[in-house]
């Protein structure tokens, strides 16, 4: 069967406040496997990105385990690469040198300073930004941000990409044209990705398995919902794809139907 | 429709009008006239006359600024006996000013020279003072310990008259330059620390997660990330230092003599010569507002819009 790439089990979080400590996931426990998308979805404050946080290893767990590759995850690490919901480029480095940062750091050590430059040149070639490698952050759009984060995830050559509501913050256009891109991109390189997102459709056009959490706090998953959409596919057929609404429904079901009320 | 135009804007079209023979083609230029008046009036006084409006605004706030401090100044010298008026001031400044920079020996030099030596004191105290006070900025910025440590110290001698420290540096170095330029290193220090840590401790959380995630050494940490981020506080820091230092160096060097412009303004008292030291006034003025917008240029160049 195809390889698991991160295992998590029985994983809790809490974090302490002034009022004691808060409990912002339990009993999480989840298997990514190889090559897979998948969505986290939730309404706000119900942990998602907690949880992203966890794979990341930007938090440690309060409680159970995690593993990648059958290793622990102590910390950060080049393996698990992460997509920033506001694109967290640096502002005073062009595209390009954004990007050489990651490349520089992952394979340094190994690589000389033309092969690690032509690592940069084609990983933002992959997300169509060759024309804009020498600009400043400031001086690029929105979509055109997140697409140099993408880039600089994906030039890292992850085993695993994390993608924290990669397009909130995007017009409707934009994110869908991102999102085609996506999944191309996907393909392509046959990468595994965890995705947070709060976009119903977001979540079943591109994943595999949709995780839905329950509210917080002390969210856990609520259910894990299979899209059985044949790839690639396609937005507009998609839009008269009988199984595309049976997930839509299901997803809207739990999210309005049996979380709101706890939420409210 | 003509004969509204005209009866309905009389005050502009009349001089027009009444231009040309009067009595036959008097209602066709009228006409054009009060047409073109009211399509283009909007235009005129929306497009050039705001632009030109604010910059003679300027002008004229800036020259009546002026105006009422040369109005007070004469007012003044016209009651006090000895006290130059701005005409003798400036006859003054053309002789002063036409050699700035003669030299008959150590105690008689032109002003340009004061100027420079105090300037040259201020450098080497605020680079001194930038040397230390910035990377110590870094470290009490991103060390809790460190910064818990400073704290008390920074917080009981900053408010501490730079000059009470002259008497430590001339017992210190034992010479009056080095007093000065101690005394310019202390005033200059406590912004730089002060803002660099803030700075440091104000650095975005995604910049340092980006960091994380990328798993950058400390020394990219600092260098890519850390520095770069800081810059603008570092150079907030480095303005509020200069202003302060050129403020400090005209009352140390009154204390300790030599050549420069503070034991010059001194020595022109002592030697009643009022009318130099109100150009001396104006000099340190001038010098000081170089100095500053020298660095809000350079400030403008390294703030980055982040989003």
């Amino acid at each position: 069967m195809t390889k698991k790439i991160v295992q998590i089990e029985n994983v809790g979080q809490s974090f302490d406040t002034k009022k004691g400590p808060y409990v912002a996931l339990r009993e999480i426990n989840l298997d990514i496997r190889e090559g897979e998308s998948i969505a986290l979805i939730g309404h706000s404050g119900c942990g998602k990105s907690t949880l992203l946080n966890l794979i990341a290893g930007l938090t440690l767990p309060s409680s159970g385990v995690m593993l990648c590759d059958g290793r622990e995850i102590a910390g950060p690490g080049p393996e698990r690469a992460v997509v920033f919901q506001n694109h967290s480029l640096l502002p005073w480095l062009t595209c390009f040198d954004n990007v050489y940062l990651a490349v520089e750091r992952v394979f340094g050590a190994r690589e000389g300073k033309a092969r690690l430059r032509e690592r940069t040149h084609a990983a933002l070639d992959l997300v169509g930004l060759s024309h804009a490698e020498n600009k400043h952050p400031h001086e690029i759009s929105g979509g055109m941000k997140q697409r140099v984060g993408i880039a600089r995830a994906l030039s890292m050559q992850p085993r695993i990409l994390l993608m924290d509501e990669p397009f909130g913050a995007l017009d409707a256009l934009t994110r869908a044209n991102l999102q085609d891109e996506l999944m191309k991109i996907l393909a392509a390189t046959k990468a595994t990705m965890v995705m947070v997102t709060h976009d119903v459709d977001e979540a079943v056009l591109l994943s595999d398995r949709v995780i839905m959490l329950t509210n917080g706090p002390a969210a856990t998953i609520g259910e894990i919902l299979e899209v059985d959409i044949e790839r690639p596919r396609d937005r507009l057929a998609l839009a008269h794809d009988a199984h595309f609404g049976e997930c839509r429904a299901a997803i809207m079901e739990f999210l309005y139907n049996k979380q709101l009320k706890r939420a409210a | 429709m003509s004969a509204i135009s005209i009866t309905t804007s009389p005050p502009v079209a009349e001089p027009v009008a009444t231009q040309p023979l009067p009595a036959q083609t008097a209602a066709r230029p009228a006409l054009q006239a009060a047409d073109s008046v009211e399509a283009r009036s909007p235009t005129l006084g929306e497009r050039i006359a705001p632009a030109a409006g604010k910059v003679v605004r300027a002008l004229v706030a800036m020259i009546s600024g002026m105006g009422l401090l040369l109005a007070i100044w004469w007012a003044v010298s016209s009651r006090i006996d000895m006290f130059p008026g701005p005409v003798v001031t400036w006859h003054a400044a053309v002789e002063l000013l036409s050699d700035p920079f003669y030299s008959n020996g150590p105690n008689d030099m032109g002003i340009g020279w004061n100027v420079l030596y105090s300037l040259g004191r201020v450098g080497v105290g605020f680079g001194l003072a930038a040397l230390v006070g910035i990377p110590l900025g870094f470290v009490v910025g991103r060390f809790k310990f460190m910064n818990m440590a400073t704290e008390p110290v920074i917080g009981l001698l900053r408010p501490v008259s730079p000059l009470a420290w002259l008497p430590i540096g001339l017992l210190v170095f034992q010479e009056a330059n080095l007093a000065a330029i101690w005394v310019i290193f202390i005033c200059s220090i406590w912004p730089m620390i002060m803002n660099t840590a803030a700075g440091v401790r104000s650095v975005p959380q995604d910049y340092l997660n980006v960091a994380r995630v990328l798993n950058l050494s400390e020394w990219k940490i600092v260098t890519r990330i850390l520095f770069p981020a800081v810059l603008p506080n570092i150079l907030t820091g480095v303005r509020l230092a200069i202003g302060t230092a050129w403020l400090v160096i005209v009352a140390a060097e009154m204390l300790t003599g030599g050549v420069g412009i503070g034991f010059w303004v001194w020595d022109e008292w002592n030697n009643l010569k009022v009318e130099h030291i109100i150009i001396a006034i104006f000099i340190i003025g001038i010098v000081g507002l170089i100095l500053e917008q020298a660095l809000m240029l350079v400030a403008r160049r390294f703030s980055y819009e982040s989003r």
